[in-house]
């Protein structure tokens, strides 16, 4: 789901960048007023559990790879706001060191899973959660939370790659960056995440939250205090 | 440092290690890029042709430890196994080092 560089055209990846700045302001201040020494472990932790999870390519076989993401977990644990700064953080260090993603396409793909995918993952973990505590219900939610949380990021990835034959074409009518149109690109990327990808990264969802439960249940950002606060 | 979180510690050190199934099982099953992420040869396959737009934009940046291999193009399986656990290891360096450091201006802000 890294879209590398050339894939996409200006008109879309400098739009991306001025939303995903929007986003690391907006994350910041609200960090601020939680942030407190003791959360600063996890949030390093978290950014490291998400640039390894993300080494985890799941073959299919014959076909191309996917991964997890852990943005999902991350927003459930730590809270949606900072699943944003550390999966950017995550994001950024795969481009710039390691090559994985575009420089130019890094506001895009912190849009996409770091921003669309921690918002969704949480909106989805409380609505399904509803009122209880634990239980069956809090572990459908979890897995229902990544396995959604990846899906609706891996179909704005294909939306961004499959509007560029529709806003750039060269002078022989030939598109000028990623080449299929959303007719490809949206199934491609929905069907793969749908049976493969998303499955794993609402399992890990799910058994991460397990043990959180079991071993610092008061950490877990979205069944405390903090989140009725916001 | 609290007992659980040097558990969790221990957990991803233990990832790190196991970070090369990530290259060695898409290997063994022959799958290949993600979709969408492939390079100019592969692309020139595929359809014939390089778009001319992302050609100019694909080499814009040269990562330093491109691929997560030390080695480069051609290493062997021993080198991209080693550099994928290294890069594993270098990727955490990183996330803390840079968590710290804006933790650190957040805060400072902050009071």
């Amino acid at each position: 789901m890294h879209i590398p560089d050339g894939y996409l055209g200006p008109q879309t990846y400098v739009p991306l960048y001025g939303v995903s700045i929007g986003f690391w302001a907006i994350a910041q201040n609200r960090i601020k007023k939680q942030l407190s020494l003791k959360h600063v472990p996890y949030l390093a932790m978290a950014a490291a559990f998400s640039f390894l999870i993300q080494m985890f390519n799941i073959p299919i076989p014959g076909g191309t790879t996917g991964h997890a993401v852990g943005a999902g977990v991350i927003a459930i644990l730590l809270g949606p706001w900072t699943a944003v700064l550390a999966v950017s953080v995550v994001l950024i260090i795969q481009a710039v060191v390691f090559g994985d993603g575009g420089i130019t396409a890094i506001g895009a793909n912190c849009f996409n899973m770091a921003v669309v995918m921690p918002f969704v993952s949480y909106g989805v973990f409380r609505f399904v959660k509803g009122k209880s505590e634990g239980g069956p219900r809090l572990a459908v939610a979890a897995f229902l939370s990544g396995y959604l949380g990846l899906l609706v990021a891996a179909l704005f990835t294909a939306f961004e790659l499959g509007i560029q034959p529709l806003i750039a074409m060269g002078a022989d009518g030939r598109p000028l960056y990623a080449p299929y149109p959303l007719s490809i690109a949206i199934p491609a990327m929905a069907v793969e995440h749908l049976f493969l990808f998303g499955i794993a990264e609402g399992l890990v969802t799910m058994l991460l939250l397990k043990y959180f439960l079991k071993h610092e249940h008061n950490l877990v950002y979205a069944l405390s205090g903090l989140s009725k606060t916001g | 440092m609290t007992k659980f979180q040097k558990k969790l510690w221990i957990g991803l050190l233990i990832m790190a290690l196991l970070t090369p199934l990530g290259i060695l099982l898409p290997e063994k099953f022959s799958a290949e890029d993600a979709w969408g992420e492939w390079g100019i040869d592969k692309l020139e396959k595929l359809l014939g042709f390089v778009p001319e737009g992302l050609k100019k934009l694909t080499d814009i940046w040269k990562a330093p430890i491109s691929d997560y291999n030390f080695g480069g193009e051609g290493a062997s399986k021993a080198v991209r196994v080693l550099s994928y656990i290294a890069s594993g290891f270098l990727g955490i360096g990183v996330c803390i080092l840079i968590v710290f450091i804006i933790s650190r201006s957040i805060s400072k802000h902050g009071k």
